[in-house]
């Protein structure tokens, strides 16, 4: 398989158009024939990831990069950060908004499912310049 | 249980005509947080939920859902419904609340999903 490089923005406040990236991704692995099992926990994952700039960030852009051993996936965002991560990994902290609560975003559990489906999680955030996720998923 | 047996068995209606009835149902989960379905999904489940926008929807194909009830219906957000309907997915509606219907589907034998 050649290496597969592709760029998804993702705008703040985007609700309507939310989970399009994560979509497309879903398709591109499925065309590849990656194993249907890694495509769902590579979907799961990169939801979340993308609902997170949309809810949380100011915008920025989820990475998708495929090659024989794995994908990966990241994300970059153009702040505000985040000012304490072990906090904001626990299952159910969550800053979401009211109007994010009332769509159903907002459990606190986003981070722990990224984490838990992804082989290899790693964050790391600069408060006021941003946050980068990155994922491996071991194909 | 296909969608056909559980229409029968909730009375909810189909919103998205021509949607095929035939297909298997795996297993069943009712929640309103998105986070919480993602973190229980399983290829085939019934997603029972009052939310209704389009983001369920979303959420619903990625993790290739056999179907959406929704508990306690009265009305139908527009632009979720023409998602559905324009993707042919298994959107339904019901008067009953979620916790009515997940007893009638677990009385017919349908399970919940695996926790991970
Ligand atoms: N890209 C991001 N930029 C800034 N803050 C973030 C970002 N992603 C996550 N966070 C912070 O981490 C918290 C937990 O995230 P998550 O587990 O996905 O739960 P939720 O999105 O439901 O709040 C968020 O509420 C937010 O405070
Ligand atoms: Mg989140």
């Amino acid at each position: 398989m050649s290496g597969i490089r592709e760029v998804f923005p993702v705008e703040a406040g985007g609700f309507t158009t939310a989970g399009e990236a994560s979509a497309t991704i879903k398709q591109i692995l499925k065309k590849l024939g990656v194993d249907a099992g890694v495509v769902r926990r590579v979907a799961v994952a990169s939801y979340e990831v993308e609902l997170n700039l949309i809810i949380h960030s100011l915008g920025g852009e989820l990475l998708l990069h495929v090659d024989d051993h794995r994908v990966r996936i990241t994300s970059q965002d153009r702040g505000p950060g985040i000012p304490d991560i072990d906090l904001a990994m626990r299952e159910g902290y969550s800053t979401a908004s009211e109007d994010a609560r009332s769509l159903g975003f907002g459990a606190g559990m986003g981070l722990p499912n990224m984490k838990r489906n992804a082989d290899q999680f790693a964050i790391t955030s600069d408060p006021g310049v941003g946050t980068c996720i990155q994922m491996d998923f071991n194909i | 249980m296909t969608l056909a047996q559980m229409m029968e068995i909730t009375g909810a209606e189909l919103l998205v005509p021509g949607v095929p009835l035939d297909k298997e149902i795996s297993a069943g989960y009712s929640c309103d947080l998105l986070s919480w379905v993602m973190g229980r999904e399983q290829p085939g489940m019934a997603w029972i939920t009052v939310q209704t926008h389009l983001n369920v929807i979303a959420v619903a194909e990625l993790i290739e859902a056999a179907c959406v009830i929704l508990a306690d219906c009265s009305q139908v957000d527009s632009a979720m419904l023409q998602r559905a309907r324009d993707d042919g997915f298994a959107l339904f509606a019901s008067k009953h609340d979620a916790f009515t219907l997940g007893g009638m589907l677990y009385a017919a034998g349908l399970r919940t999903t695996e926790r991970p």
